[in-house]
């Protein structure tokens, strides 16, 4: 057939062109990291490049929540720790006097008591197929959930308290981290499926809403659950996958959980781009782009949307696995919003949302800006006080290092305000291939 | 009895006086959801901003309340609300407005409100420090009430603090002063026609800026008096903005987004269910422990969820409302 082998000129609107921004921002960059290198010493900039390295991760579960779908997940920070958590219980050494005691026991059988508790309640839920008046129904469930609750929850207590006072907490369970990191990402991914499930069909404004209380309220339960976490107390050091700094020296650790991490970015930003570009991204953007139009054309909207919103979750979540065990500490109070969400917003509308290589380079240039910024607040704090000092008299007050802090809050807000008005679409935009 | 006074001090008062709070922050969230279609998640901060506003003032003018009778901070009051509003025009003028003229999205407004929201944030901790503070300054204290109850037997005594009766009665002067406007007066008339038509409300001559910058004034200034009232009844946080966003959202979308009665109403369901929540219910069994069976031995804490968990509350009455009912209790107009 001759048809089938002429140019279509119609296929190929936009024409291929020398990718000169990508290439002058990423030499920019690489200047940026050789210069941190040469100012800062090898292991300090290896350690930074890890940790923006496991930012990039979460930046690319961001893209394709916001940038691909349009969803605005506001509670990155939880899906971060839910990963922090599951990468400390599994790469931690088991905890034998816990496991030899008979708490084990009760607090199995507390949980099996829930569970009965639970199909007891779904099977009151069901009685008006008995012939029960439904309003009777929700009254005798709402009841039976209320008292079985409290008394499972007080046996939960007495049990969990027993467990603080003896051990401590119940240690880990002894496996690689690689294993924890797997499950941090199906642990966020069960949780963002619920999230999903409720708000997806609603305004987009209420899934930012509902993710910014999960978050908050995953970081409350990890702090004060200290049977599983220790709270406040924290947890360390987690064991690393790769041989840690006792053994070969911190720079080629670092080095080699860096290739890790490098290597877990090569493959999902591989898969990524080829779902982008597969019939299946075009679907997503058009679901994006026109709602009414492609569920006209008989897209399942809300699976879809479903669909890749658990998938943003599980990349947070492993990339959260890997940035709590490379920390080697698990301190559920150091999940800050600031941190673990909004930076991570700067990153990818910053970067580019929707573009996979826009948003690496956000996250590792805005990680850089970031951790460089802390010392260069300060000495700004403290140049203001020194003139304050001298012209005015001025008192300066005492916490002068929390305080100056605090500026680079305000700095990253007027970043997001500045970005959505003057670059919506951040400095490597998304390139839509036009076909015809 | 005792239990029952009990109940009364810890229930009835603590959920009135977090009812009222959530409820006077949920107006203002309702309004600009239904005039401006987005969540405004700088609201938290904009209370702590009036907070902020009077801790300053009361700082600079410490004692003018003595002459008038009233405590310090509640006189500086309209002045913090005053500037709490103009803070809500500039924001807008600054911030929302661009964004608006570019026809963008509900939901960039909202990523555009996180902005904000940090930046108030960076600002009033980088001026107020991170730890709590008590308005009460300069020798005031607060009064506290104890009405012991004229019955036989009963012991324990009500009790009531001067910021909670202050508090009690601005929230029902707000909501008596917002059903005035909103139902007689004409600016309220043309928000609420705002609200259910936009394009309508534009082509019948409706001068729809003006009407965004009222719904700021209000909105800023309810946020004042919310975080004010919520400081003195406490003290003054510079950082519960995140905390105080979830509960304020719920009872908006419990009422009904768009709908202020509904805000109110969502605003006591929340502040009830919190503090219903972290009772402990086990003192109320107490008098007839004795008359349980042996084997149902009365646990020594029963409530239902401990005081650091009580963000679950508005969470899942959140989640409930929006499987169950999403557009509220009462009918909402934005979805």
């Amino acid at each position: 057939m001759s048809t089938q082998h002429k140019h279509r000129e119609d296929l190929v609107a936009a024409p291929s062109r020398f990718p000169l921004r990508e290439l002058v921002l990423f030499v920019a960059l690489l200047a940026a990291i050789l210069a941190v290198y040469l100012a800062m010493g090898a292991a300090y900039s290896t350690r930074m490049l890890v940790e923006a390295s496991c930012y990039a991760i979460l930046a690319l579960g961001l893209t394709i929540q916001w940038g691909y779908a349009g969803q605005f997940n506001a509670g990155v920070m939880g899906f971060v720790a839910l990963g922090g958590y599951s990468a400390m219980a599994f790469s931690m050494p088991v905890n034998p006097d816990f496991w030899e005691s008979e708490l084990p026991g009760q607090l199995g059988t507390v949980l099996l008591l829930g569970l009965c508790g639970l199909l007891v309640v779904v099977g009151a839920s069901r009685l008006h197929h008995l012939g029960l008046p439904r309003r009777l129904r929700t009254a005798i469930t709402v009841l039976l959930a209320l008292v079985l609750y409290l008394l499972v929850a007080s046996r939960l207590g007495v049990v969990t308290d027993q467990i603080e006072s003896q051990f401590g907490y119940i240690g880990g369970l002894g496996l690689p981290p690689w294993l924890g990191w797997i499950v941090g990402g199906a642990l966020a991914g069960i949780v963002g499926y619920f999230i999903g499930k409720v708000c997806l069909g609603l305004r987009s404004d209420y899934l930012a809403i509902a993710t910014l209380g999960i978050a908050e309220i995953i970081k409350a339960v990890l702090k004060n659950a200290d049977w599983l976490t220790r709270g406040t107390a924290t947890v360390s050091p987690l064991p690393w996958p790769v041989p840690g700094p006792a053994e070969v020296g911190f720079t080629l650790a670092r080095a080699l959980y860096l290739s890790v991490t490098a290597a877990m970015i090569a493959v999902i930003f591989f898969l990524l781009t080829r779902a982008y570009q597969a019939p299946w991204g075009r679907m997503i953007r058009a679901i994006r782009d026109n709602e009414v139009a492609a569920s006209a054309m008989g897209k399942d909207i809300n699976r879809r949307r479903l669909e890749i919103f658990v998938l943003g979750c599980i990349l947070m979540g492993v990339g959260g696995a890997a940035l709590g065990s490379f920390n080697g500490i698990f301190d559920p109070q150091g999940y800050l919003p600031l941190n673990h969400t909004f930076l991570v917003l700067v990153m990818v509308i910053l970067g580019g949302p929707g573009n996979n290589l826009g948003t690496l380079f956000g996250a590792v240039a805005v990680y850089i800006i970031w951790v460089m910024s802390e010392p260069l607040a300060l000495s700004v704090m403290q140049l203001a006080v020194s003139i304050g000092e001298g012209a005015f008299g001025w008192d300066a007050p005492g916490n002068l290092d929390s305080r100056a802090l605090q500026a680079r809050v305000f700095v990253i807000g007027l970043l997001i305000t500045l970005v959505l008005r003057f670059a919506p679409q951040g400095l490597l935009p998304e390139k839509v291939r036009h076909h015809g | 009895m005792n239990e029952l006074v009990f109940f009364i001090n810890n229930v009835v008062i603590a959920g009135s006086v977090t009812g009222s709070i959530y409820a006077i922050g949920a107006i203002g969230v309702t309004l600009i959801f239904s005039i401006m279609r987005f969540a405004h998640f700088a609201h938290a901060d904009m209370m702590t901003f009036g907070a902020f506003m009077v801790l300053l003032l009361t700082a600079a003018f410490p004692g003018v309340g003595g002459s008038v009778g009233l405590p310090t901070p509640v006189v500086m009051l309209p002045p913090a609300i005053l500037l709490t509003a103009l803070l809500a025009l500039g924001i807008d003028k600054a911030f929302y407005k661009p964004l608006r003229a570019h026809g963008v999205k509900p939901i960039v407004m909202v990523i555009g409100s996180l902005g904000v929201t940090l930046m108030l944030q960076g600002l009033i901790r980088l001026f107020a420090g991170t730890s709590g503070q008590n308005l009460y300054m300069a020798g005031e204290r607060k009064e506290i009430y104890r009405l012991a109850l004229p019955i036989e037997g009963v012991r324990a005594p009500i009790v009531i603090t001067e910021p909670q009766i202050i508090l009690f009665v601005l929230t029902i002067a707000c909501v008596v002063g917002l059903h005035l406007f909103l139902g007689r007066s004409r600016l309220g008339k043309a928000m609420r026609a705002m609200s259910d038509n936009p394009d309508l409300a534009r082509a019948s001559g409706i001068n729809t800026n003006a009407i965004v910058a009222v719904t700021w004034v209000i909105a800023g200034g309810l946020a004042a008096i919310a975080g004010t009232l919520l400081a003195l009844d406490v003290t003054f946080k510079p950082d519960l903005s995140f905390f105080l966003l979830l509960p304020i959202f719920a009872a908006a979308i419990v009422g009904g987004v768009g709908h202020p009665w509904g805000a109110i109403a969502g605003g006591f369901v929340v502040g009830f269910a919190e503090t219903l929540a972290v009772f402990n219910w086990a003192v109320l069994l107490r008098p007839v422990a004795h008359h349980l069976p042996e084997w149902l031995e009365l646990p020594r804490s029963m409530a239902f969820v401990g005081t650091e968990y009580k963000i679950v509350v508005p969470f899942f009455i959140l989640v409930a409302i929006l499987v169950w009912r999403p557009t509220g209790l009462f009918k909402g107009k934005v979805i």
